[in-house]
């Protein structure tokens, strides 16, 4: 008997081994397990066997029962796990056919440029203005201390919509300096973007109508050290860490000390290359300290609060910024070139 | 402002290179454009002796020549020019040589003869016969034949030779600073920059000339506020001739073409001082008597360049007693001219008002150098010692004699500026810790007089007028890049974006969401463009502010519609054959009406799109995603309530999207008449929503709505109506029929065809039913959907299909 148990369950576990269908494993435990099966078989003739043989006999043949079992349970299992393979192996499809994209807007690249400007500026405490474009000549000139003969209010340059000059569309954002200075409580920290316009025929780097931002603090104790430190935070901002400034005399007539700042040509680093003419820097904006005039014009006392100021188009920064070559793609809004950004 | 480094050099010597020169001149605040070495195209040409000259045995007109270069042995050069002799000094291009305009000039075989290089005319050398009026046109530039090139050795650098060494550059002067118009003005830069000293000339005149001044000439100045200051010398016995060779090559270095000794003369001073003189024929000036006064109305002069111009009392004139002379501060006239006979000269060096004559010129339309100089405000202490030097000139190179004595009528008292120096608060101001004595060092080198604390401005620097104009000064010599760098201090401030700004993001975000690019279009616009988008001729929306001097009438007028430049926008996509376009712009629109005179700057969204499929509800969609987005309230669309505007679109295809009682704006497939005239023949849609109403229609905060707790039982239903019935209308028949239960109300089919009755059509909604306090039973349910379809029935004769 021991005999036969023990050839029951090589065979039997040689047949579930081999299995290749759920259908033969079931057929397999029938033969085996089933009512009539041969293990079931075997065990009817325990009846026959002495009280002593019983036990052992029977821990025997339960031995086997659950081997078959468990063999029975693991074959299924492996056919159930081949079954799904072939399954998965036959939903294969071609990952490079292209996916649905669903079709996305882009912002403009010129906002994008702005967007990085402002939240610079947001986050140091910085308040963003909107003003009107169609501006008195009184803030566009007079209140920023440019005298009567100044060569920017020829009407070869501005365009004007009376012959006295009262009303006109503006050339700077700087009259947003003044609506600053006339409405809020100092101190002042305020950016303003928005378009300006000059009497320019279109070219690949020249537009009537353009982008400004002006930047403006008033506050105690402002020097131009402050306007350099921040200043050169912007540039890092803009076009990396570690980006090299210098700062250049010049003249607005509403700050003094009037400068310009240079950021030091990406592509040469300052040896000079086409993309900055040769000469190793790229002027980005113009600055300075109010001029105390433009101060005491707004009823601000020079000599108790001081401030700087700067303004920077936007245009040539989104053009740096993007490596577009020619400022009409801006204003041509071609889908091709809009959905680059 | 063009500088020569040689002249420069007479004032302050200066040995830098042009790279290194540029970049200290320009950190120190006069900023360089460019430098241009004058010779620069010029390589290896030298000067050479003709030692002999023999036929070209294989031609007819070339000659065989060998030349001394002095170097070792005579180099044979062939030449077809006839007018070389033995002895002859040449210019000799050598092989390996470069010639202006890149031409390279190379050893080679000439009919068979050997050629170890070229010898030049001037025009090869990139000179002009004004250059050099004796030399001969038409071959050869026979070197030793010019008497004025004296010295020249064999072997020399042509550069050298002939004055071709000097090197330039150009100066961007900004307009606080007309002093640095000025060889003298910019060597006074450069000698602070350097800190080297500046070495000034004083003009010494012999005088000596014909005459008692007084009784030759006299100036009267009727309009004392317009010429604060005039100056004037005669010279006599002038004999008119080309100025020398130093004088030519400086002017030619400046960018000013020599002339004559006298013309050059004043031009000369001008470069030198910054002053602009002029000179006229004494024997046109009538009566010996010069009036400074303003033009009668319609007076006519003819200036220098042949131009007749009809004068106003606006212009300022130099005149005799009978008529005028001159355009004063901007050109001389035709009718005084300095020519071959003149013998008699009178130099005028005066200082007019600048805004008298900027007005003058630009409405003449002729800027010349000198209006140019003077419309910034010249320094009038300048017109005495500029006047000297031109007579000095006039001595030194024997071009007539100086008649002694100056006229000089000062119109103005003149008043020094004095300011007192605070360095504190210059340093406050700069955040530096700049000394005393260094602030007094850079004032004094700039020929400030520093005494103490008491600063006396120079009277060529009317730019400086208060401590903040110190400062400057101070920064430029201490140098810009040596303030410190630091961040702010001082009272927090709290930055940020206002309400308006917000939406502006959050309305460019769902846009973008929805597919849509941004766009940004001119201001301006061509008022054909309000005819274009079908606007009756008549409508007060056309009324726009007119720019009196744009740049043309594409650009001319501020537009009160941004929808052309959408449709603009669509149809250069569209003939550029761009594919399933979908754009929005946040732009505005300058609407007059305001009491002071400005506009009314709103701000429009405007969407527009066109593609394949593309319709009417797909534009809805995402006006309706937009006011959802901003939680808009009561959002309806209607049509049209007959505003002009709507003219732009289909009027079968054409909403107006209203939130509450507020108009927010209006969508649409555009008018296919106005497509057409922007050039497209496909549907274009768009929208048009006001920013303010936007703003007025954005809804309360979110707030958490507990989510259902009981079941909901969905009904579809699907009803047949006459064909004019609104979806909308049976959506309010439908909302009016429920009793509490009704959850949504979802449109799913629109059917028409077969099984439908002609003119009618099957309209199918998915209701959802719920109650916040039980499960439904499938009773309450029916009883709901039967009082809707009663309801359906009753409102809009719609009967369950």
């Amino acid at each position: 008997m021991k005999e036969q148990l023990a050839k029951i369950k090589t065979e039997a576990l040689a047949a579930f081994e081999a299995v290749a269908s759920p259908a033969a494993l079931d057929e397999l435990r029938v033969k085996y397990l089933g009512k009539k099966g041969e293990l079931t078989a075997v065990l009817k003739q325990m009846g026959r066997l002495s009280a002593e043989e019983r036990p052992a006999m029977g821990a025997l043949a339960n031995e086997v029962r659950s081997s078959l079992e468990g063999a029975i349970e693991e074959a299924a299992k492996k056919l159930e796990g081949a079954a799904m393979e072939a399954r998965l192996k036959a939903e294969t499809i071609d990952v490079t056919v292209p996916g649905n994209t669903p079709k996305q807007g882009h912002k403009h690249p010129m906002y994008i440029a702005l967007d990085e400007i402002k939240d610079v500026f947001v986050g140091m405490g910085f308040t963003v203005l909107d003003g009107p474009e169609i501006e008195l000549g009184e803030l566009n000139f007079d209140r920023l201390n440019a005298e009567p003969g100044h060569p920017s209010r020829d009407w070869s340059d501005t365009f004007y919509f009376d012959t006295d000059e009262r009303v006109m569309l503006r050339s700077q954002t700087s009259p947003m300096q003044v609506r600053a200075m006339d409405t809020m409580p100092l101190p002042i920290r305020i950016i303003a973007p928005g378009r300006v316009y000059r009497k320019d025929e279109v070219d690949a780097t020249h537009s009537p109508m353009f982008h400004q931002v002006e930047g403006m603090v008033i506050d105690k104790h402002v020097t131009m050290a402050d306007l350099k430190g921040t200043l050169n935070l912007l540039a890092e901002e803009l076009f990396g860490k570690g980006t090299v400034t210098r700062f250049r005399p010049h003249h607005f007539p509403f700050t003094e000390p009037s400068c310009e700042m240079d950021v030091q040509c990406h592509k040469c680093g300052g040896v000079g290359c086409p993309t900055c003419k040769g000469e190793g820097w790229i002027e980005l904006l113009g600055a300075g300290m109010i001029h105390p005039n433009v101060l005491r014009m707004a009823g601000i006392d020079p000599e108790e609060w001081s401030g700087w100021a700067f303004g920077m188009g936007l245009e040539r920064t989104a053009m740096r910024r993007f490596k577009i070559a020619d400022l009409r793609l801006i204003f041509e809004n071609d889908v091709r070139f809009l959905e680059q950004f | 402002m063009n500088l020569s480094r040689k002249w420069l050099n007479e004032f302050v010597e200066i040995d830098a290179n042009d790279k290194d020169f540029a970049e200290a001149m320009t950190l120190s605040g006069s900023k360089v454009e460019l430098t241009h070495d004058l010779g620069e195209e010029i390589k290896n040409v030298v000067v050479g002796k003709v030692l002999s000259q023999v036929r070209h045995e294989n031609s007819d007109h070339m000659w065989i020549c060998q030349v001394d270069v002095g170097r070792g042995e005579p180099l044979q050069i062939v030449t077809g020019a006839q007018n070389v002799k033995v002895g002859d000094l040449v210019p000799v291009a050598l092989d390996g040589s470069l010639l202006p305009g890149g031409k390279e000039i190379r050893a080679g075989k000439l009919r068979g003869e050997l050629s170890n290089g070229m010898l030049c005319s001037f025009q090869e050398l990139g000179l002009d016969q004004r250059d050099f009026p004796s030399a001969y046109p038409d071959g050869i530039w026979i070197l030793s034949d010019d008497p004025e090139l004296t010295g020249l050795t064999i072997g020399e650098d042509i550069r050298t030779a002939v004055g071709l060494d000097d090197h330039v550059v150009e100066f961007e002067i900004t307009p606080n600073r007309p002093d640095c118009l000025s060889v003298i003005g910019l060597a006074r830069e450069v000698s602070s920059t350097y800190d080297v000293p500046l070495k000034l000339h004083q003009p010494v005149v012999k005088g000596g000339g014909d005459g008692v001044l007084p009784e030759l000439l006299d100036v009267e100045t009727p309009n004392p506020e317009l010429c604060p200051r005039y100056t004037a010398r005669m010279v006599r016995n002038v004999k008119i001739g080309p100025s020398p060779k130093w004088m030519r090559e400086r002017l030619r270095a400046m960018g000013v073409r020599p002339i004559n000794n006298i013309v050059d003369i004043t031009n000369y001073v001008m470069l030198e001082y910054g002053q602009p003189m002029h000179a006229f024929d004494y024997r046109y000036v009538n009566g010996g008597k010069i009036i400074v006064r303003r033009a009668s109305e319609g007076e006519k002069l003819t200036t220098l360049d042949g131009k007749e111009h009809t004068l106003t009392a606006n212009h300022l004139v130099i005149a005799d007693e009978g008529r005028a002379v001159g355009l004063a501060g901007i050109m001389g006239g035709l009718n005084s001219e300095i020519v071959e006979d003149t013998a008699d000269v009178v130099f005028e060096s005066a200082c007019f008002d600048g805004t008298c004559i900027r007005k003058g010129a630009l409405a003449l339309g002729m800027r010349t150098e000198a209006s140019a100089k003077f419309e910034k405000g010249l320094d009038p202490m300048n017109t005495l010692p500029a006047v000297d030097r031109a007579c000095e000139l006039v001595e030194l190179l024997g071009a007539g004699q100086v008649v002694d004595g100056v006229i000089d009528i000062l119109n103005y008292v003149p008043q020094p500026t004095v300011l007192k120096l605070e360095p504190e608060k210059i340093n406050a101001l700069l955040g530096t810790d700049v000394p005393m004595a260094e602030m007094t060092a850079i004032l004094k080198k700039l020929d400030f007089a520093v005494e103490g604390d008491q600063v006396t401005v120079p009277s060529w620097r009317g730019d400086v007028k208060e401590m903040a104009d110190l400062a400057e000064e101070v920064a430029r010599f201490y140098g810009y890049n040596n303030i410190p760098t630091t961040l702010m201090r001082g009272q927090t401030t709290l930055g940020g974006y206002s309400p308006e700004q917000r939406l502006e993001q959050r309305l460019g975000s769902t846009c973008r969401a929805c597919g849509y690019d941004e766009i940004i279009t001119y201001s301006f616009i061509s008022p054909t463009w309000y005819d274009k988008i079908g606007w009756p001729e008549k409508d007060f929306h056309r009324k726009s502010f007119k720019i009196l001097n744009p740049l043309g009438e594409d650009t001319s007028i501020m537009r009160t519609t941004t929808l052309p430049s959408m449709l603009d926008i669509l149809a250069r996509n569209y003939n550029y054959r761009n594919k399933d376009v979908r754009l929005y712009e946040l732009g505005r629109v300058y609407l007059p009406g305001r009491e002071d005179g400005l506009a009314n700057e709103a701000k429009e969204l405007t969407l527009g799109a066109y593609g394949e499929g593309f319709d009417f509800y797909d534009l809805k969609g995402v006006v309706e995603a937009i006011l959802k987005d901003i939680r808009a309230e009561d959002v309806h669309f209607e049509g049209s309530l007959g505003a002009p505007g709507d003219a732009s679109y289909h009027p079968g295809r054409f909403a107006t999207v209203w939130s509450g009682t507020n108009q927010v704006g209006v969508l649409g497939q555009i008018h296919p008449n106005v497509a057409k005239a922007f050039g497209v023949d496909g549907e274009l849609y768009c929208a048009e929503l006001s920013f303010d109403e936007l703003m007025n229609a954005r809804g309360a905060g979110a707030e958490y709505v507990p989510l259902p707790k009981f079941p909901s039982v969905t009904r579809d239903i699907a009803v047949v109506c006459d064909e004019a019935i609104t979806v909308g209308a049976l959506e309010q028949a439908i909302r009016r029929g429920a009793r509490g239960l009704l959850k949504e109300v979802a449109l799913f089919d629109i059917y028409r065809g077969k099984g439908i009755d002609e003119g009618k059509k099957s309209v199918a909604f998915n209701l959802v039913l719920r109650s916040d306090d039980r499960s439904l039973t499938s009773e309450e349910a029916d009883e709901d959907v039967k009082s809707i379809l009663a309801a359906l029935e009753q409102d809009c004769g719609a009967k369950l299909r």
